[in-house]
């Protein structure tokens, strides 16, 4: 008899782990830097999974996420929008939803129909509107992203115009160089995400849809409020919103 | 790779970076197709030829210019290769589908410029294509502003000539298209110092035609739910058919088709039953390009069309074998060549109308639409393809790619998640 089911959500920043027994109750979520090596990441939330009594050699396990392929011991490879889909679902309680989803390396809007992802679009290969776009940015004001959140939150009339990581970052140097104001500056790079992600949203979503932020950026109230803001609709938010790749994995394992 | 190294030196090409190029593929052919089970046999043509892509068929055409013959080099599948082989002129595409020759077109191109011009100049700049050596003359057209302007440099160093194609498909625009056609035959009778005559020019109308059945004979066999050919064998097939000689063409083609309608008796797939067929449309996937339908085949589903110039644009329709002067096959030609769905035309309805016919000749279960990065004009029709699509209820997956391989994790998310919608 499995007891446990578990699903791996290698994302290119973060590595999460979900494990949910037949019942689909939540046992353990596990959140870890990737770092360099996935399968080395894979290896630790192994051990630690097994300091927990959960045993990696009785489970159903499917892996997901940049990374998915290098997990040697997951029976199966979900790519992770399925997974997505899948576990925001699960963690909102509605069949049907609409999904943005801000990544370390691309940003996903999934729409989602009586539980099963239906249609998607992804950033093409370019880090504008992703979560490397904050790191970045938030690495050249000397801060991390909560506080490059905060900071935003009390600033204003600023804006930056290039969608490329790299030409955005030379901008907000300049912006330095004139004594512009952490604060203002900060309110553009936000700004400056929210308008490119918004845009690639608006091609999805259909009126009336229930809208939800997962991923890491989910946890900032002021991202939230200026991506419902620019949307003209409410965005709902969840604790287990940056697990929702994780958790969709270990639903999926349930079937194998 | 046989000793084709003095033919090399004689065309003048940079041996070096010749050697470069030619490294590479030897691997790709064995990745992308020596590694598929159970292909037709009659793909054993096709592996020979691309396997010693750059030494077969060039010491063929240079043999024939020492007859006296001469070789035309295009680019667009609206150059009406019947003109020229009605001159005894031979014709063969030039378009690069490798992003080895990138960085060279790069140096005098726009950066917006879409990969596949880029790569086309690169190769010929960087002489490291025979192909773009052996061609006597070049035979551009006004399909995208990008080629245009790009036919300005090529020019520089060699014969090129441009044939206007008309930006709409009314009947004066199909009058026009004839009278391109009777100017270019001009041209080619200058070129060949061959007279066209309604006996040679119908002659060549048949070849061709001969050519575009066998063509659409193979892809008949696609249509088939028992698949007896992957989308890889069947793109290299017609990658390859725009530099063959058309009667080979037209009679491995034939030999390959006998085959697959032999399996499709048999029962004979490549894929397990349950597989699902993806349509491929968009811009031409030009040799050695084969990244997208690996891509799509090892991860799971089956390419069983492609709405390409590289594709069904290529053979369908025929032209009329029964007209007695020049001016009324001139005029037959211009029908057929217009009836080709391209997205520099406005408006493009019959290419909305094209895909929709093919979901269902080719059972399709979802449609992959994927244009080369600054492909304005494809990229731009993705709205209205993937809306005709949606509103039939066919699954669609827009994307954009050029020829560099760093995308190739992000495409195999994208089309794997679309595989796993197909598959529920």
């Amino acid at each position: 008899m499995i007891k446990h089911f578990i699903g791996l959500d290698i994302g290119s920043t973060y590595t999460k782990t979900a494990v949910i027994n037949e019942n689909k109750e939540l046992l353990q979520l596990v959140f870890k830097p990737t770092g360099w090596n996935g399968a080395e990441t894979a290896e630790q939330v192994r051990q630690e999974l097994a300091d927990k009594g959960i045993d990696l050699a009785e489970a159903k396990i499917i892996a997901t996420g940049y990374g998915r392929v290098s997990v040697p011991f997951a029976q199966k490879c979900v790519t992770e929008i399925t997974c997505h889909g899948k576990g925001a679902a699960f963690v909102y309680g509605k069949p049907n939803l609409t999904i943005i989803d801000i990544g370390g390396q691309d940003t996903k809007i999934i729409q989602v129909l009586d539980g099963a992802v239906n249609d998607f679009v992804m950033n093409d290969k370019c880090s504008a509107g992703t979560g490397r776009f904050l790191e970045v940015m938030a690495k050249t004001l000397s801060v991390d992203i909560a506080q490059l959140c905060d900071l935003a939150s009390q600033g204003g009339n600023t804006s930056i115009s290039s969608m490329c990581t790299v030409f955005a970052e030379s901008e907000v140097i300049s912006l330095i160089g004139r004594g512009e104001k952490r604060e203002n500056i900060a309110f553009a790079v936000v700004d400056s995400i929210v308008k490119k992600v918004a845009s690639q949203a608006k091609r999805m979503i259909t009126p009336g849809s229930f809208l939800c932020l997962t991923g890491g950026l989910s946890e900032s109230q002021y991202l939230l409020n200026a991506l419902s803001k620019e949307l003209r609709t409410p965005i709902a938010s969840h604790p287990h919103g940056r697990y929702a790749g994780a958790i969709g994995a270990a639903l999926l394992a349930l079937n194998l | 790779m046989s000793d084709y190294q003095k033919m090399w030196q004689d065309l003048g090409m940079d041996m070096e970076q010749h050697d470069m190029l030619c490294q590479v593929l030897p691997s790709a052919v064995g990745d992308v197709f020596l590694s598929q089970e159970n292909r037709p046999k009659s793909m054993d043509f096709w592996d020979l030829v691309i396997s010693e892509v750059h030494g077969i068929r060039p010491a063929e055409l240079i043999e024939e210019q020492k007859k006296g013959r001469k070789v035309f080099g295009t680019f667009c599948v609206y150059v009406p290769d019947e003109v020229v082989v009605a001159a005894n002129g031979i014709v063969t595409g030039l378009c690069g589908g490798s992003q080895f020759w990138v960085p060279g077109g790069e140096a005098v191109l726009s950066k917006s410029t879409c990969p596949l011009i880029k790569a086309s100049v690169g190769a010929r700049l960087g002489k490291t294509c025979p192909f773009f050596r052996i061609a006597d003359i070049y035979v551009g057209e006004t399909t995208c502003d990008g080629k245009k302007k790009a036919y300005e440099i090529l020019g520089e160093d060699v014969p090129l000539y441009v044939m206007d194609v008309p930006q709409m498909k009314r009947p004066q625009d199909i009058i026009k298209w004839k009278d391109e056609i009777a100017t270019f035959a001009k041209k080619v009778e200058e070129f060949t110092g061959n007279k066209l005559t309604v006996e040679n020019l119908n002659k060549a109308i048949h070849i061709i035609n001969e050519k575009r059945k066998a063509l659409a004979r193979v892809y008949n066999c696609r249509k088939s739910k028992c698949l007896p050919i992957s989308g890889r064998d069947a793109l290299l097939m017609m990658q390859i058919s725009f530099f063959d000689d058309p009667e080979r063409c037209a009679k491995m083609c034939n030999r390959l088709a006998d085959e697959l309608e032999e399996r499709i008796a048999k029962g004979i797939s490549v894929v397990p039953e349950g597989t699902k067929r993806i349509l491929v449309t968009g811009t031409p996937l030009a040799v050695p390009n084969w990244k997208l339908h690996n891509i799509i085949e090892t991860s799971g589903a089956a390419v069983v069309c492609e709405e390409m110039c590289t594709g069904t644009r290529y053979f369908e329709n025929l032209v009329d074998e029964t007209k007695e002067s020049l001016d009324e096959q001139f005029m037959a030609l211009s029908e057929r060549y217009m009836k080709t769905n391209c997205a520099c035309f406005t408006p493009n309805r019959g290419r909305i109308d094209d895909i929709l016919r093919m979901v269902e000749e080719y059972q399709v279960d979802g449609v992959i639409d994927c244009s080369l990065k600054f492909c304005c004009l494809y990229d731009t029709e993705k709205r209205a393809v993937s809306q005709a699509l949606k509103a039939k209820g066919v699954p669609v997956l827009s994307l954009e790619t050029d020829y560099t391989d760093t995308d190739a994790e992000q495409l195999r998310t994208r089309i794997g998640a679309f595989i796993e919608i197909l598959n529920g």
